[in-house]
């Protein structure tokens, strides 16, 4: 049996991980994929804590986060095209048409 | 034994997420998070969850990371990604300041008393279902809601004439 410890530590550290690659780096889809390995790790905290604890409903939590971030994917790859579309770039620092 | 797939796991999880961020190419890194998903639904496995490891392949790596393969090869990137206009101070002050969260948050968690772990539990597919149709019907039903949105919203924002 694996303590709970381990997987909570796991968890930090792909979750800082990809906070690290959303700071990081500039192209808009590697940022995205940034907000993935966060939700992943975030996905085995609340598996750990509901295998740990015997209840389910932290397994119900990982269902409506995949749907998410379906969603989320599906939703930022659209904008991802039309960004590209209009600005010919994907990196977020040439979008900067609200700075001053 | 268990301990050895644990850590050949996290092992393979944590090097996939580094490969994410160090690959120039955004096509190699989401290969990359193809592995990383596979890892974790490992450790789903290795914590008796195995209808949301069957699920986490499926959904993850089968559907959302074949959407963004499709989506970068349908705009054909450039293959280097042009940071050079980002102040190179931020990254080395980042980094020092992110082993150091790092090493707090492991210190911190290390020392954690957890309580005594509860029976097995067995994450079947007819646990989760029945959980999922009694006490978290109506999220259950909001969530249909939610991906017509996501769709509709998906549609208009990819259209040629925004």
């Amino acid at each position: 049996m694996i303590p709970l410890n381990w997987y909570l530590i796991l968890g930090a550290v792909l979750f800082l991980l990809g906070v690290l690659g959303f700071f990081i780096k500039r192209n808009i889809i590697a940022l995205l994929l940034s907000v993935e390995i966060m939700l992943n790790a975030v996905n085995l905290t609340f598996v750990a804590f509901s295998s740990h604890n015997g209840q389910i409903n932290g397994q119900i939590f990982v269902f409506f986060v995949l749907v998410v971030a379906a969603a989320e994917a599906a939703v930022g790859l659209a904008l991802v095209i039309a960004m590209f579309r209009n600005r010919e770039t994907l990196n977020v620092d040439r979008s900067n048409l609200l700075k001053w | 034994m268990i301990e050895l797939l644990f850590l050949l796991f996290a092992a393979v999880a944590v090097g996939a997420a580094i490969n994410v961020l160090v690959q120039k190419h955004v096509l190699y890194s989401s290969l990359s998070l193809i592995v990383l998903l596979t890892a974790i639904s490992g450790l789903f496995v290795l914590m008796q969850a195995e209808f949301l490891a069957v699920i986490n392949v499926i959904v993850y790596a089968g559907a959302i990371m074949v959407l963004f393969v499709f989506v970068i090869m349908l705009l054909n990137l450039p293959s280097d990604e042009d940071g050079a206009d980002r102040l190179r101070w931020l990254k080395l002050a980042g980094i020092p300041m992110g082993l150091f969260l790092l090493f707090m948050v492991v210190r911190t968690l290390w020392n954690v008393q957890s309580a005594p772990a509860a029976p097995e539990l067995a994450g079947t597919a007819q646990a989760i279902g029945a959980s999922l149709f009694t006490d978290y019907l109506l999220p259950f039903e909001l969530t249909s809601l939610l991906i017509l949105i996501a769709l509709m919203g998906a549609v208009v924002f990819a259209k040629k004439d925004l």
